[in-house]
């Protein structure tokens, strides 16, 4: 095996259950170029350096033909006509979209925001599970990891739960279009996804004219009516930026309650400590982040300068993927870092990236997964893996299982 | 016995005696536990709390958000130490490894951790200095009695000294509504700290925020009402100005003063030790078991010409305690150097602020990242053509790539493309220290690898 096909055997769907030996292999060259002209960087202090660095872009529009990186698409914002979002954005563009979506969502200009959802997630959490009284066999995804996320963001945005089946679909084709490993012709999955984030900007924008007539306490209503013209986000801005926060807050929550699910019925014993000690939650959430992180790699990172590193150069334009997911698991950070423990100290792991890109949304992605996975083990009687592994979603890049089938008896509560 | 058995006797029933009950002491108690050392372990403090957290007691305490005996810093469970709150240590006996305190008692001690910290300079005269209404901040004490007289709403808040804490002080009060005149002896706020182009800046921002902000001027007296009372202040420039409250924000003095005589070289600036935190005696020889950390503590730093740097920074004093407390129970190689680079933040006018390097040593600076009229940007100091510090103005998650850069003595100005780079940004400017005091040509040595752990020093002897 070759360094330089790594990144091309971890985004084969073959080894979606566990890239974890492929990650070990890349890391023993800390960067690496891959024959497809991208530099795979995969241990964590040139990671956190990278991360830190400001020769690195996010807008891969400055990335130089003819320096390979074809693998995954670079351009899902042609024809939609939509702008970037700030998560593809350098400063100072970036800063200013960020910290305006930030007013209504934390601090410092809404600090208790997150934080006063907490009875609400409880509630919503305690439905789901109620659900499912009658069953004794449960698909975690499709039945709880999928929906309890979906509801938050649709209350925190204030999109009406009803519409949820149109953004089901929408969010599927957006995140298709960011596989690289499909088999599916790229130039028409990239299309449908154009579509797909086309129509959901549209259905936004519709939704941000009624949200400014009849506010209410969500996000999109703080976005329409503030008042001050100079904190106040452009109608077109405000939709990519809603776009963003919809799919992001969507598509990797799902991953990181499943994976912790996942993970804790591999783990009986932590499953046996969390339903008795529910502050386990807390440091557990952050070792699941580092152990099975829901973002594997950030793919859109461009040198905008020849960059020295680890003793390879990474050349002006190249296109860099930044596996985050090797860097959580790299002994060089982590004592034993293939095993599980919800008590690890010093736990600085790259679950949410880390600079002026680090999550968005990691306090609520934080309390929505220790409220889940609480709630689980302490009401699901007896749960056991009906598939072990389960089968997976396609994508690489949000990496998690599709379905995860899971035997229980009873619910408990 | 040889070395090795004496080391492991030690660390198995050893005496150690930590001074200072301060962030300091309290990281190098938990480093010697976390460490192996079962002996016996006494933390002596002069003030009768807990360790506490410094840092808030000028942000949420001033602000009335945190009570200011709610900063108690979290510490290690089960940590095994015996304390000595609210005793001072008065003096030490390096002959006999004696600390006396100040109710009589006598601890012995095989090892010793000073790390007794630095205490707010008063007003200079002292009956000035004991009007009601005269404030110091330094301690948890310092910080509730202010807060309690910023409560109750006095007419006019004067702030002596536009350093960090003075400009944190002055920010708070404009949070709070209050009518604040902060006077400054130099020409802009934080200017001695940052230099004058930045302090341009911080004086803008003062300004903005409402601060009746006067540079170029010193309070010459304080003076009371027959009940003793902060009435009003006299200016350098004849002028007077009514205020009820006023907070002396003159710099700290190092708490060395129990060290006189003892025969370490403990002064004014400090108790001097080496890049392994072991104090030195007066005649320059490093001593083998008396360490020093935090506040109190001056190291050479090869970084920076091994000048030897005092450094009134939070997480000096973490790194600085766990590297003594390592090296109490190490010899040889397993010791490790304190090659920390310099860094604080501070929090004022709604702006994070974050330093990391020396910036006092600049001659030149340039703004890498954004501008300085949007208030939001990145200044790297050059000296002797490489970067020597960098500042950031609510740009705090870069900070680190400058960290990199100093480490590596990386040439200035900065000739490399990067994001948020103006038109304007590739041109040095003097960073306009008003006193500049820069050290002679020297070697170059830089730092590299980057796993804090792993890193190593590179030694470049200078050209001739």
């Amino acid at each position: 095996m070759t360094q330089g096909t790594l990144l091309k055997q971890i985004t084969d769907y073959a080894n979606r259950a566990d890239p974890y030996p492929l990650y070990a292999e890349l890391r023993r060259t800390p960067v690496s170029r891959q024959d497809d002209g991208v530099y795979a960087v995969s241990t964590y202090w040139e990671i956190l350096s990278l991360l830190h660095d400001p020769r690195i872009s996010s807008d891969t529009r400055n990335r130089l033909p003819g320096m390979g990186g074809t693998l995954l698409a670079d351009s899902e914002e042609e024809d939609t006509g939509l702008p970037p979002s700030f998560i593809r954005l350098d400063p100072p563009e970036h800063d200013r979209l960020r910290r305006l979506a930030m007013r209504p969502f934390g601090p410092p200009h809404t600090p208790r925001r997150i934080h006063d959802l907490r009875g609400e997630l409880d509630r919503m959490v305690t439905g789901l599970i109620d659900g499912l009284r009658d069953r004794r066999e449960v698909d975690l995804v499709d039945d709880f990891a999928y929906p309890f996320p979906v509801m938050v963001i649709c209350r925190l945005l204030g999109v009406p739960h009803e519409d949820e089946a149109r953004f089901h679909v929408w969010a599927e084709q957006i995140v298709a279009g960011i596989d690289p490993s499909s088999s599916e012709d790229p130039a028409q999955r990239q299309q449908a996804a154009q579509r797909a984030r086309a129509e959901l900007g549209r259905y936004l924008a519709g939704l941000a004219e009624e949200h400014r007539r009849t506010p209410r306490d969500d996000l999109l209503s703080a976005m329409v009516t503030e008042q001050d013209p100079r904190e106040r986000l452009t109608p077109i801005e405000m939709i990519t930026t809603a776009v963003l926060l919809f799919i992001a807050g969507h598509e990797t929550t799902v991953n990181l309650i499943t994976n912790g699910m996942l993970t804790l019925l591999r783990n009986p014993e932590t499953l046996a400590r969390l339903r008795k000690e529910p502050e386990l939650a807390v440091p557990l959430v952050e070792e699941l982040l580092r152990f099975e992180p829901p973002v594997q790699f950030l793919p859109q990172r461009t040198a905008l300068t020849d960059i020295d590193i680890a003793g390879t150069v990474i050349p002006k334009g190249a296109p860099i993927w930044l596996v985050l997911a090797s860097g959580n698991r790299d002994p060089r950070r982590f004592e034993d870092p293939d095993r599980f423990d919800p008590e690890r100290v010093d736990n600085q792991h790259f679950g949410f990236g880390s600079g002026v890109h680090y999550c968005f949304g990691a306090p609520l992605a934080r309390l929505e997964a220790q409220i889940a996975l609480t709630q689980l083990a302490r009401r699901l009687g007896d749960p056991g893996l009906a598939e072990d592994p389960p089968p997976y979603r396609r994508n690489p890049v949000l990496r998690g299982p599709r379905h995860l089938k899971i035997a229980f008896d009873g619910v408990v509560g | 016995m040889s070395a090795e058995t004496a080391l492991r006797d030690f660390r198995r029933r050893g005496r150690v005696v930590v001074v200072g009950a301060s962030l300091a002491g309290l990281r190098g108690a938990e480093a010697l536990r976390a460490g192996g050392f079962t002996g016996s372990l006494t933390v002596v403090g002069d003030e009768a709390r807990e360790p506490y957290d410094r840092p808030p007691l000028s942000k949420q305490v001033l602000l009335g958000r945190t009570a200011a005996d709610a900063t108690t810093l979290p510490r290690r469970h089960g940590l095994d130490v015996r304390w000595r709150l609210g005793v001072a240590a008065t003096g030490l006996n390096l002959a006999e490894r004696r600390v006396s305190l100040a109710d009589g008692d006598e601890i012995e001690y095989d090892r010793l951790l000073i790390a007794t910290g630095a205490r707010a300079r008063p007003w200079f005269r002292e009956a000035e200095a004991a009007l009601d209404g005269v404030f110091v901040l330094r301690t948890a004490d310092d910080a509730a009695w202010l807060n309690r007289r910023l409560a109750a709403g006095p007419r006019r808040v004067l702030v002596v000294g536009a350093g960090f804490t003075g400009s944190e002080i002055a920010s708070a009060c404009r949070e709070r509504g209050l009518e604040v005149t902060v006077v400054e002896r130099g020409p802009a706020p934080l200017v001695g700290a940052l230099g004058g182009v930045v302090g341009a800046v911080a004086a803008r921002l003062q300004r903005a925020h409402g601060v009746d902000l006067r540079c170029g001027v010193t309070v010459t007296s304080l003076e009371g009402d027959a009940a003793g009372r902060l009435r009003r202040a006299h200016l350098s420039d004849g002028s007077t100005l009514d205020a009820e409250v006023a907070v002396v924000g003159l710099g700290a003095v190092r708490n060395t003063e129990w060290l006189a005589g003892s025969g370490l070289a403990a002064g004014p600036r400090g108790v001097a030790c080496d890049a392994g935190c072991r104090a030195f005696d007066v005649h320059g020889i490093v001593t083998d078991d008396v360490f020093v950390a935090g506040d109190v503590a001056r190291s050479p730093h090869p970084l920076f010409g091994y000048q030897f740097l005092s450094l009134e920074h939070w997480g000096n004093a973490v790194e600085q305690a766990e590297i003594a407390a390592h090296n109490m129970i190490s010899s040889g190689l397993a010791r490790r150097p304190h090659l920390w680079v310099p860094a604080f933040w501070s929090a004022q006018f709604g702006i994070n602020i974050k330093s990391i390097g020396v910036p006092p040593m600049g001659e030149e600076i340039v703004v890498t990242q954004g501008a300085l009229e949007e208030d939001r940007f990145v200044v790297t100091y050059g000296f002797q053509g490489r970067v020597i510090a960098a500042v950031a103005f609510d740009q705090a998650r870069w900070i680190d790539f400058y960290r990199r850069l100093i480490e590596s003595a990386a040439p200035f100005p900065p000739d490399f493309p990067n994001v948020d780079r103006r038109a304007g940004g590739t041109r040095p400017v003097p960073a306009d220290f008003p006193d500049p005091s820069l050290p002679s040509h020297g070697p170059t040595v830089t730092l590299s690898g980057y796993s804090p752990s792993e890193r190593r020093l590179q030694f470049t002897p200078a050209r001739a």
